[in-house]
């Protein structure tokens, strides 16, 4: 519905038009570079008129994403992007909204602004970077860290319960939630996509790997050896099937999810969860969203993508039924209501 | 019933005064900003002119009885133009011994006293730590105490036996208020039009209301009062449409004149906080005029959207109070460095840290000017009277979105819940407003590509063909808008920064003087002092004294003949309600003159007495040291 509001391109776009003369400055084998031309892939893709897309971003190393395209952008303050891009949104409802931000940016210093752009469900995409790490900075934990890591700032091993970003996103009522992987092009692409179709808070989280200061952080779930058995692939309405073969499925018994494998001690194909995004109740999301190593995979893909009014339209149906039922048009008459008095 | 009053009185003894101030003061639940309000509106009607400050306590319903739940209302009428709600009341009314301990002092001698005598009871003097009845001890000997049973009468006045007590004594303020109409030879028709529009779906509350109105008139109406009554006549005042306004409505207002004025969209991005929340909840309400308001999390979430706002294209405004202003000092610096307009409006408190939230203070003056990383230059404002916040704060969105830059506009919590007459202009009688709004599709547009006179860049909003561009918090080059470190281009940058917003100082008016262009004395104020200092300074003036007059509303940048001025009296006393700020600034600006200083930190307005002792002082030194 909000989507009518926003301008397509009338001439077909190519990556060319988003890209730009800056030099990209993220370290060469960083995986921003691959969600760059994601972005690139999927921009002309969507089809609004180039003007129409705008990214705003905080601060750290993904947050100098708004340089590196062609597109109007504000490079703002640590945290505050989705404040900003709150602003823009509701400025100009006509606008297409993507936030680049890191683990950092939206969890620590950004977590209030985080949650109650979620908890609104207005309708911008946030692309979350997370590489568990403090890049910009050189190497401090964040809120994303696992715990026990050796960084800068925990010689001796962080003792932080670190966040699942896909927790804090459900809990603050999330209605669109995504994960990929930045080795994963094609993945991002068609995540990035539907999350520009989804009305409402898209956020997708996109597990980065720091070459520099937390190098294979993501291990178990990208290492070849083990990637089969770590990475679930979500498809809307297909049974949760991974393993190299496909042999393993995801199974709820009792109120947990459980990791089983097809054919083994009696468990049938039917037996294994089918995935449905749309699903408004957000039990099954929140358990997939969190599942992970050492017993289950993580589930990749989009986990939910749920229907609710966003913020950004109530806004504008709001005003205009009181602007209907106002009798004050003008600010001439604003000033002329209520008492009055002439003085002669 | 309710209608049946005397229009005639028995004891027609009437005095007239030039001017009059009033101060009802309850528990914080009594009703008193109401009949403070009704009372006031009835006197604008009336033909008076006036000036009202509601003085009440940051909790909301204290515990009855007790100092710190106590809730004033004060309003100053006038046969002349009004500046101040007044120093001393001419007429207390306290409903019960709590208000009546915290408010005496503020008492002119000899002035009436109407207390609820049916609360001075042994149980409440010891709640607010009277050892004895002040009604008998003789400790009010030198006012006119007149005892009231209120809370009796009211019980007693009531139109109908199924109203409880207790919805009786919510109705007090009506009792006392029929009195003080009566008092003040005011109409009481004039009250049931208001009460009328206030209770309009609620015919049984009017009935209630009215009822105790007429009884309290009545009462005081009765043989056995043999009162004096006053008279203000009333003021001559320039013809035209009036109405009574509070700053933060005014602010509101403005802002909004702004918006359509300069065909932008009103975008509010806030955080309730005292005394500032009221500019809010005023916009919220006229969402019909297409203002967007926005509630957010936090008080750096309010300003962080306005500045996305901003880059898109609307008017954007964030308010706040001082608590709030520190926090959003870090995102001020991005709406400096992007060169973006944004309105931010503090409605100051008494500070430091939370400090003493309903209360008025000019304290944070230098957290405006300076409180910010790096070399972060924005204009400073500050609006003088509760009516002027229009203006100043229209002022402020033209200067913002005419030069790209943040404005703070400093009023106060005196000026935001103050309210005072004001003339109602056309919005075409306001001065254009003309945003630097960059073509779409002009092959020349550079993010940072300025105009030569003004040093502005242009306004481009997301969505024009042919304009996207980046800005943001690093350092840019000039004209292209590059991320840029290069040592020379920073230089640069910040001294256009810097250069950009001085120049605003050749669009702003003249400073003005009050009195003669040389004298003996130069009283300088800002902000919210103006009314107070000015009744001063006219009394001394009209009692011969050579003493002058600059209120200052542009700050930063000073109004370019601020030094001459200055330099043309034998003494400069700057007077502010802080330690000190606006004097020390003037220092830095305009070092060689002598200033000397004046100030008060006390949470409360300047009294006309106190100035007028302290510049007579000053005075007399000066004849000592020719």
């Amino acid at each position: 519905m909000i989507d009518n509001r926003i301008l397509q391109s009338e001439t077909a776009l190519n990556k060319e038009d988003f890209t730009n003369d800056q030099m990209v400055k993220w370290c060469p084998g960083c995986g921003s570079h691959g969600v760059l031309k994601a972005v690139e892939n999927v921009f002309p893709q969507i089809g609004y008129k180039k003007e129409n897309f705008v990214f705003v971003s905080g601060i750290g190393c993904s947050s100098r994403f708004p340089y590196y395209v062609n597109t109007y952008g504000i490079h703002g303050i640590h945290g505050r992007a989705m404040a900003i891009a709150t602003g823009v949104k509701l400025s100009n409802p006509g606008l297409s909204v993507w936030i680049a931000t890191g683990d950092g940016d939206s969890m620590a210093i950004g977590g209030n602004h985080f949650i109650h752009i979620i908890r609104r469900n207005l309708d911008v995409n946030i692309l979350l970077f997370n590489n568990q790490i403090y890049g910009l900075t050189k190497g401090q934990y964040s809120p994303t860290t696992p715990i026990g890591s050796i960084t800068r700032t925990s010689p001796h091993g962080t003792i932080e319960h670190p966040f699942v970003t896909a927790g804090l996103v459900l809990g603050a009522q999330g209605t669109f939630f995504a994960r990929v992987l930045d080795s994963n092009i094609k993945m991002m692409t068609g995540v990035m996509s539907e999350a520009a179709g989804h009305d409402g808070t898209a956020v997708v989280e996109i597990l980065q790997n720091c070459i520099i200061y937390a190098d294979k952080t993501h291990a178990p779930i990208t290492d070849k050896e083990t990637k089969d058995d770590y990475q679930l692939h979500l498809k809307h309405g297909e049974p949760m099937l991974y393993g190299k073969n496909k042999e393993k499925g995801i199974q709820l018994k009792g109120t947990k999810l459980q990791g089983v494998v097809v054919g083994l001690n009696g468990v049938e194909l039917e037996d294994i969860l089918i995935h449905d995004q749309y699903e408004k109740n957000p039990g099954i999301h929140r358990m997939l969203g969190k599942m992970g190593p050492p017993d289950l995979p993580v589930a990749l893909g989009v986990i939910r993508s749920a229907e609710f009014e966003t913020y950004d339209d109530m806004v504008e149906i709001q005003l205009e039924s009181v602007r209907e039922l106002s009798k004050i048009k003008c600010v001439d008459e604003l000033l002329n209501s209520g008492e009055t008095f002439d003085i002669e | 019933m309710a209608d049946q009053y005397k229009t005639k009185k028995k004891n027609p003894k009437i005095k007239e005064k030039d001017s009059f101030v009033i101060k009802l003061a309850g528990d914080s639940g009594d009703g008193m900003q109401l009949a403070g309000t009704l009372f006031s509106d009835v006197a604008a009607v009336l033909g008076n002119d006036l000036f009202t400050f509601p003085d009440y306590p940051a909790e909301i319903r204290a515990p009855h009885n007790t100092l710190a739940g106590v809730s004033g209302f004060q309003v100053q009428i006038g046969k002349e133009k009004i500046f101040f709600p007044g120093d001393l009341c001419d007429l207390l009314i306290a409903m019960n011994p709590a208000s009546l301990k915290t408010n005496l002092k503020w008492v002119k001698p000899g002035g009436i006293i109407i207390v609820d005598s049916d609360t001075f009871n042994d149980k409440a003097f010891k709640k607010c730590g009277y050892q004895s009845n002040p009604l008998e001890d003789g400790s009010l000997d030198v006012y006119r105490l007149i005892k009231v049973p209120v809370s009796s009468m009211t019980r007693e006045s009531l139109p109908r036996r199924d109203i409880s007590a207790k919805a009786a004594d919510r109705s007090r303020n009506m009792f006392v208020l029929g009195f003080v109409t009566y008092l003040l030879n005011q109409s009481l028709d004039t009250t049931f039009k208001f009460l009328g529009k206030k209770f309009s779906s609620k015919p049984s509350l009017l009935e209630i209301n009215k009822s105790i109105l007429v009884a309290g008139f009545n009462f005081a109406d009765s043989p056995g009062q043999a009162l004096t009554t006053y008279k203000v006549p009333k003021a001559n005042l320039k013809k035209g449409r009036y109405r009574n306004i509070t700053g933060n409505v005014a602010t509101a207002w403005g802002l909004l004149a702004a918006a359509e004025r300069s065909g932008r969209p009103l975008f509010l991005g806030s955080y309730p906080i005292t005394p500032a929340t009221e500019i809010m909840t005023e916009m919220a309400q006229n969402k019909a005029l297409g203002a967007k308001t926005f509630q957010a999390e936090d008080e750096i979430a309010g300003i962080c959207s306005a500045i996305g706002a901003s880059y898109t294209g609307s008017l954007a405004v964030t308010t706040t109070s001082g608590p709030g202003f520190s926090l959003k000092s870090e995102a001020i610096g991005l709406a400096v460095m992007t060169e973006l307009p944004l309105v931010i409006v503090n409605v100051q408190r008494a500070g430091p840290s939370t400090g003493m939230p309903t209360k008025s203070e000019q304290s944070d003056l230098l957290q405006a000017l300076w409180g910010r990383n790096g070399e972060c230059p924005a204009i400073v404002m500050a609006a003088s009277t509760p009516a002027n916040c229009f203006y100043y704060a229209y002022e402020a969105a033209k200067i913002s979105m005419e030069h790209m830059t943040p404005v703070i506009l400093l009023t106060d919590g005196y000026l935001g819940n103050g309210s005072e007459l004001f003339r109602i202009p056309a919005i075409s009688t306001l001065p254009e407003i003309n945003p630097p709004r960059a073509k779409a599709n002009d092959p020349n547009y550079r993010p940072y590509k300025r105009n030569p006179e003004n040093l502005v860049r242009q306004w481009a909003f997301p969505g024009t063909e042919g304009l996207r561009h980046r800005v943001g918090g690093l350092e840019k080059t000039d004209i292209y808008g590059i991320v840029s470190t290069d040592p020379q281009n920073h230089q640069m940058m910040v001294q256009i920064r810097e250069s950009k917003v001085r120049k605003v100082a050749d669009s702003i008016p003249l400073q003005k003087i009050e009195g003669k262009e040389t004298g003996d004395l130069l009283v300088v104020s800002w902000g919210g002092t103006e009314g107070s200092i000015r009744t001063a300074i006219r009394k001394m003036q009209n009692d011969g004294k050579n003493i002058g007059h600059a209120h200052f509303n542009h700050i930063f940048p000073l109004p370019l003949n601020t030094g001459k001025i200055l330099g043309n009296y034998k003494k400069v006393i700057v007077c502010e309600l802080n330690n000190g700020q606006f004097v020390k600034y003037l220092r830095s600006e305009l070092p060689g003159i002598n200033y000397l200083q004046y100030n008060k930190i006390q949470g409360m307005p300047f009294f006309v007495g106190e100035l007028i002792e302290k510049f007579n002082h000053i005075l007399e030194t000066t004849r000592h040291d020719r």
